[in-house]
């Protein structure tokens, strides 16, 4: 019978991951591109704040693309592609979040030196994506009014994880008696001082303040990469 | 679920480690799992066993070691364990406590093998 013995070795699990995700965001700020990761459960709005904040940016003059992820269909990527920039759809086929080589495989050959902002809209799950590095430089997590006040209670991973947080859907927040302060706190129970904004993509409400929240933090992210 | 492809990067950084080190046979794999980790211990080791078989880690136990979510206090100037992951506050002077010490580990912290002879 041969001895058995315990020998430490210290590898994190995601390893891999992380290394293609520190040389995505080398790459990403070499050529200069912000790029945000969006975040949240199924039907939180995603894609309609994404469609209607790529339409504002490219009317505004900036240039944006966008990477989508989804289990299957293409029918966000179509839905995007209304705003007129540029826009791939990832599917995973069945993987229930976004790796930092798909983002890399995805990305190809496009010219990221001709973008300011590159989004890329996670797979709709507020479990996997959080251990997932991408690469990016701002993580948003989303939460709409129609889910619930404790969502960050239940998920505080993702919300830990995230940078700022976004209460979506805010003109429905009436009819589903939605308590903004009890939110507010859930949020800052998991991730203490995290930037919150309330807004509705469909009505407009809070738009201003997101862009101008994008504009601050490619800002100060632009100052450290020079 | 996500677990199976953290299972799968538990066995090839296992595997990788077990020929650094010769090993005959890999009898079990420690992790460190921090409470906000955001894994599911169960399905880690359930999808463990999957992704291991037919490699040299196949039949070796996946063995969960718990870290506990530990923040700075910056009022009580120490550094406290939390009961859970869901109100990061310090529970004797409920100050919010953003900095989080331990609790998002993952990783081998060691094997135990056998070691091929010669």
């Amino acid at each position: 019978m041969s001895q058995t013995r315990i020998v430490e070795v210290r590898a994190g699990v995601l390893k891999k991951n992380d290394e293609l995700a520190r040389a995505l965001r080398t790459r990403f700020e070499d050529a200069g591109v912000f790029v945000v990761n969006l975040v949240s459960s199924p039907g939180t709005g995603k894609t309609q704040l994404l469609e209607r904040t790529l339409t504002e940016l490219a009317a505004s003059g900036q240039r944006c693309a966008a990477l989508v992820g989804d289990l299957e269909t293409d029918n966000d990527a179509r839905r995007l592609a209304r705003s007129g920039v540029p826009v791939r759809q990832i599917n995973t086929h069945g993987r229930c979040h976004l790796e930092a080589e798909m983002i890399g495989d995805f990305l190809g050959d496009w010219d990221l030196g001709a973008l300011d902002v590159l989004f890329i809209e996670n797979v709709g799950n507020l479990v996997c994506p959080a251990s997932y590095d991408l690469g990016e430089a701002l993580r948003v997590a989303l939460l709409s009014v129609t889910e619930g006040e404790d969502k960050p209670q239940k998920y505080p991973t993702m919300f830990n994880s995230a940078d700022v947080a976004l209460i979506t859907k805010i003109d429905l927040a009436e009819a589903c008696e939605f308590d903004r302060a009890a939110a507010h706190a859930a949020i800052h129970d998991v991730r203490p001082g995290m930037t919150i904004l309330e807004l509705s993509a469909k009505r407009g409400t809070g738009m201003a303040e997101w862009h101008q929240l994008l504009a601050d933090r490619r800002g100060a992210w632009q100052a450290n990469h020079k | 679920m996500h677990e199976l492809s953290l299972a799968h990067g538990i066995v090839e950084q296992s595997i990788a480690a077990a020929e650094r080190l010769r090993a005959a046979r890999v009898v079990a794999v420690q992790l460190r799992v921090g409470r906000l980790a955001g894994v599911e211990a169960g399905a880690l080791v359930f999808c463990y066993d999957i992704a291991s078989q037919g490699t040299v880690l196949e039949g070796s136990r996946l063995e969960i070691i718990d870290v506990p979510l530990v923040v700075w206090c910056a009022h009580c100037l120490k550094e406290v364990e939390l009961p859970g992951i869901q109100r990061l506050r310090c529970p004797t002077c409920d100050t919010l406590c953003g900095e989080i010490r331990h609790g998002r580990e993952l990783e081998i912290a060691s094997l135990e093998i056998e070691e091929s002879d010669g």
